[in-house]
């Protein structure tokens, strides 16, 4: 899932046109949690030690490259290179930083424009002696606009900095790679999001189960923008008095809950094929559930069952062919009948297994 | 249109949110969250055919009344618009215009609302410039995001929204609107008609309406039985079906091919025959679960070919033939 | 005149013999008020065509035969591009009938453009009142999706004053959206009984005299195609008269052809006759004959000649092979995987059977 950066709101936020018609006192309301707890010194950044300090070190022996900095989403790009901007230019973070988003519909010119109108203005009197731009999205750039990208980049060595930011680096050409020193972020390990949730529930006085706080952490899968926002979203839709628990993160997120995906399993795996295709096709119903989602958990709870290689091996790759075809439109009710008949076919090999 | 060609679906789609059948809880809250008229965005999701455009469309009503919804809200299809500068587009040129007088004795709140139907089907990428359209205009403009699976619109929109399940409608629900509408339009609902239309329309009320309309229509009868019903919807006779898969137990290919060619040049479409295919083959007890699994993992590649555009017939003549060998052993 | 086209019924009144229900219930369909939008769908040679315009004809009277045929051109501007495309459209006064899917890939300009056209000028009807216009689409199952989904908004906006008449064959190809909007009508082929029937109706008015075992024998071979039958009907005049009882129904040149195929792949399972077999293929794909047509004929000659489990292996390499041949791009190469897999398996069958 590729993101754009979020809008930083508030006061240090770097040069940036913004057609923002969101008035003052909405936005400190509904202010996104992602923004307001971005980390802003290097040190609050989760995870990702050794890059941290790599850059930190460069930063201060003024021997910054060009960096190009890729991964999943939500792993903490962003957040380093504009701590990195903080740490650098201290008071004079947002003059001398500018960050674009590479992708932008405006096109390569519009792109060409600002950074000529931002580079060519030297500030006196800033410790480093150049500026720092930022741009993201740069994998979904087309190839053309990434030529142009590079020629752009060569002309304003002098005085400027390129930071490039995007999820996957194989569409970045190999002349921009070659400019840069390349990082990877890779997904947050679970415990270091748990912290920051932790850290987040404790600021907003959250009346939070531990349950939920799982939950969170889970379904947000290495992504801490992900992840905050799940916690926001129950947050935002819990109803009555009691805290947020487990249930209302699955109900929010509309994701299958473990019990879900247990009755599911158990009826799979216990009930004849007529009663299955009903039994499933109720709950899917009764929880509104997407098949798709079904089958992605249903693969991580048949990896843990008892049953011989053979026809785990099968069963999963039975799944892996319903999960592909419902990408392409196909109707549920006819690939829930395959779902079935794969663990029919894992029941007999079980069964025969045991004899 | 004039009223005798009006879909009934628009002729009879309820005005008032309290006139929407079955979905209380979400009726509840939307009641309380018009007292203040100042709404945040929306996400409603659930089966098709439950009542989200409804409620979206009258809330607009009991909000701007009949003149000025026509300004004031904008009904988008995501599935329609290809591109993400083409949904950009349209929605900054209808955010932008400025918002005019409000309506008197309406509440006409100074936003604009946007109904975006089928949001789950929009990409992801397509999801994230809308998201960022939502932010930029969000003073102007309220979203109303309609959807079958939560789970498919992006966390970012997701989050900003007021989230409504709409639930699936059951039977009852569906005959009483249907007998309504019946009785409104001078007809009577006969044998077999309220269950035909229900099995048919799987459970959406749209589906059902239109099935109804169609009979109505084409047969110009006073009464609609089960056979108008199932007529219209397309649906291939039940014991014909029965005998192909008969004839499969007993490994004769060539007779149930014959009997699909014959289905297949009344006109029926393959997935019709399929599925109905797989669901006599599932309902049947005299056959093991293991046969059944065969034949429903054929039948659910035919699903995927069919879409591609493999070619019907010969797709069928495979799920025969895998019938057959299956049923044998 | 051809015969399909000489005894092909104007109006529904005039269909006595085929299609008897369904041009009754159209009729009183017109009478009875403001007609929807129709979709008539069935496979060739069913009326689907005939149907659509005697209900023009029912709506409008004889004005609507007065058919102009013409080739326009659009052009249109797209953003900052400008496109040009060219359509021949048959139309009336009352209507215009098009084949929008053979503009390709730019169809739904045309779709779009047409019916804004027809907004602009409508007719005035008998009672004075701004009456509509009717756009008869072909082969509505060939448009794109984009297409399908401008002709949905446009069905919605302009619905008082143009009326669609929809023709496709497969009406799974429709989309959903567009099918809920218009009232279908399927259109069965005729049993071969109806097909005998017209047979001997047109030998009666062409004043000829037709043995009834002919007249079965070309019912059989039409294969439920009306068109096709009377095609043929014509061509045994041509070769013989008076008709001979077992005069000979002759197939289509490519059909014949592909019948010798299936004779020398099961006479000889080598190489050599491999490479045989993809020259003739050749000659048929050159002379237009659509792949899977031929694949289709194929497997229906071969399996006259195959035991029953043959059969079911033929049938599950043909239902592979054509899905490929339908996804990939050069159609050749499935076919002779099709023949090469299909003669691994004869070949080995002969064997154990024969030794």
């Amino acid at each position: 899932m590729t993101e754009a950066a979020m809008d930083v709101d508030g006061g240090d936020a770097p040069q940036r046109q913004k057609a923002s018609a969101v008035d003052a006192n909405d936005a400190k309301k509904n202010q996104m949690w992602v923004e307001k707890y971005r980390p802003s010194k290097l040190s609050d950044v989760a995870a990702h030690k050794d890059i941290i300090d790599t850059i930190g070190r460069l930063t201060s022996q003024d021997r910054l490259p060009y960096l190009l900095l890729y991964g999943p989403p939500g792993t903490g790009k962003t957040s380093t290179i504009l701590a990195v901007a903080k740490e650098l230019y201290g008071p004079q973070f947002s003059q001398m930083t500018l960050e674009l988003n590479a992708s932008d519909d405006r096109g390569i010119d519009v792109v060409r424009n600002e950074i000529s109108a931002f580079a060519s203005t030297m500030r006196f009197g800033s410790n480093a002696g150049f500026k720092l731009i930022i741009l993201d999205e740069c994998d979904s750039m087309t190839k053309d606009a990434q030529f142009a990208l590079r020629r752009i980049i060569e002309k304003y060595t002098k005085h400027t900095r390129f930071c490039l930011i995007g999820n996957y680096v194989s569409k970045v050409i190999p002349a921009l790679q070659s400019r840069c020193t390349r990082f990877r972020f890779s997904p947050l390990g679970p415990n270091a999001v748990k912290d920051r949730v932790q850290f987040v529930v404790r600021q907003e006085n959250l009346q939070i189960t531990d349950d939920a706080i799982d939950a969170v952490t889970r379904l947000g899968a290495g992504d801490m923008r992900r992840t905050l926002n799940i916690l926001q979203s129950s947050f935002l839709s819990k109803e009555g008095d009691g805290p947020i628990d487990a249930n209302s993160v699955y109900a929010t997120t509309g994701q299958p809950r473990p019990e879900d995906i247990e009755a599911i399993a158990g009826v799979l795996l216990n009930s004849n094929f007529k009663e299955a295709v009903a039994k499933v096709a109720a709950i899917k119903q009764e929880r509104g559930l997407a098949l798709a989602d079904i089958v992605r958990l249903l693969v991580e709870y048949v990896f843990r069952l008892h049953m011989p290689q053979l026809a785990r091996a099968n069963l999963v790759s039975d799944m892996a062919d319903v999960e592909y075809r419902l990408a392409y439109v196909t109707h549920e009710r006819l690939q829930l009948m395959a779902l079935v008949g794969a663990f029919a076919n894992a029941r007999e090999a079980i069964v025969a297994a045991a004899k | 249109m004039t009223s005798t060609s009006q879909p009934w679906v628009e002729k009879y789609r309820p005005r008032n949110i309290n006139d929407v059948a079955h979905q209380e809880e979400v009726v509840r809250t939307l009641e309380k969250a018009l007292e203040t008229a100042n709404m945040p965005h929306m996400l409603f999701y659930g089966p098709p055919g439950t009542g989200k455009t409804t409620c979206a469309l009258a809330i607009c009503r009991q909000l701007y009344g009949p003149e000025l919804i026509k300004s004031r809200v904008l009904e988008l299809n995501a599935s329609d618009e290809r591109g993400i500068s083409v949904v950009r587009n349209k929605i900054k040129g209808f955010a932008s215009t400025a918002v005019g007088q409000g309506a008197p004795g309406y509440p006409s709140p100074p936003y604009k609302i946007l109904i975006l139907d089928e949001a789950d089907s929009m990409t992801n990428d397509a999801q994230s410039a809308l998201r960022r359209t939502m932010e930029t205009y969000s003073k102007v403009t309220r979203f109303f995001i309609l959807c079958n699976y939560i789970s498919r619109i992006i966390e970012p929109i997701a989050s900003r929204c007021a989230k409504f399940r709409f639930k699936p409608l059951g039977h009852e629900v569906m005959g009483d609107r249907l007998k309504f509408i019946a009785t409104a339009e001078g007809l009577t609902l006969g044998e077999g008609c309220y269950e035909a239309c229900s099995t048919h329309s799987g459970g959406d009320m749209r589906k059902a309406i239109t099935l109804l309309q169609s009979a109505a229509r084409l047969f110009g009868t006073a009464t609609i039985t089960g056979k108008e019903i199932t007529a219209v919807a397309g649906a291939v006779d039940e014991d014909q079906v029965a005998q192909v898969v008969a004839l499969c137990k007993t490994n004769q290919v060539d007779g149930a091919n014959r009997i699909i060619e014959s289905i297949l040049k009344d006109g029926f479409p393959g997935l019709q025959i399929i599925t109905q295919f797989a669901e006599r083959v599932v309902d049947d007890e005299g056959v093991s679960d293991a046969v059944k699994g065969k034949i429903c993992a054929r039948i659910a590649e035919a699903d995927k070919a069919l879409v591609d555009g493999a070619d019907e017939s010969l797709q069928l003549m495979a799920i025969v033939s895998t019938a057959c060998v299956a049923m044998k052993a | 005149m051809l015969w399909v086209d000489k005894y092909r019924p104007h109006t529904l009144d005039q269909m006595t013999t085929v299609n008897t229900d369904i041009a009754q219930h159209l009729k009183r369909l017109v009478q009875d008020g403001d007609c929807p939008h129709l979709l008539f769908y069935g496979v060739g040679g069913a009326g689907k065509k005939t149907l659509a315009l005697a209900v023009l004809r029912e709506i409008f009277g004889a004005a609507v035969e007065k058919v102009k045929v013409e080739g326009k051109t659009w052009k249109l501007e797209q953003g900052e591009r400008k496109i040009e495309v060219e359509l021949t459209t048959m139309s009336s006064n009352y209507h215009v009938e098009m084949n929008p899917s053979d503009v390709g890939t730019k169809d739904r300009y045309v779709v779009q453009e047409v019916i804004k056209d027809m907004a602009k000028s409508r007719p005035i009807d008998a009672a004075g009142q701004q009456g509509y216009k009717v756009l008869l689409l072909n082969e509505v199952d060939r448009l794109s999706k984009e297409a399908q989904h401008g002709l949905r908004r446009t069905m919605e906006k302009y619905s008082s004053a143009c009326r669609l008449i929809l023709i496709c064959t497969s009406v799974s190809k429709v989309l959903d959206a567009v099918r809920s909007r218009c009232l279908p009508v399927r259109v069965a082929a005729p049993s071969v009984e109806t097909v005998e029937k017209l047979v001997m109706d047109v030998a009666q008015k062409e004043k000829l005299v037709m043995p009834p075992e002919l007249a079965a024998r070309l019912a059989l071979h039409s294969e439920r195609n009306m068109r096709r039958c009377l095609l043929s009907m014509e061509a045994c005049r041509v070769q013989q008269y008076p008709f001979k009882a077992d005069q000979p129904v002759q197939l289509c040149d490519w059909e014949a052809y592909v019948t010798q195929i299936a004779n020398e792949i099961l006479q000889e399972q080598t190489p050599k006759r491999l490479l045989q077999v993809r020259g003739r293929f050749y000659e048929l794909i050159v002379n237009c004959i659509p792949p899977e047509l031929i694949i289709k004929r194929l497997v229906r000659e071969l399996n006259r000649k195959l035991d029953v489990e043959l059969k079911h292996e033929t049938a599950r390499h043909a239902a592979y092979f054509e899905h490929r041949m339908n996804e990939g791009s050069k159609a050749i190469i499935h076919m002779e995987a099709f023949v090469a897999n299909f003669m691994a398996v004869y070949k080995k069958y002969l064997i154990s059977s024969f030794g």
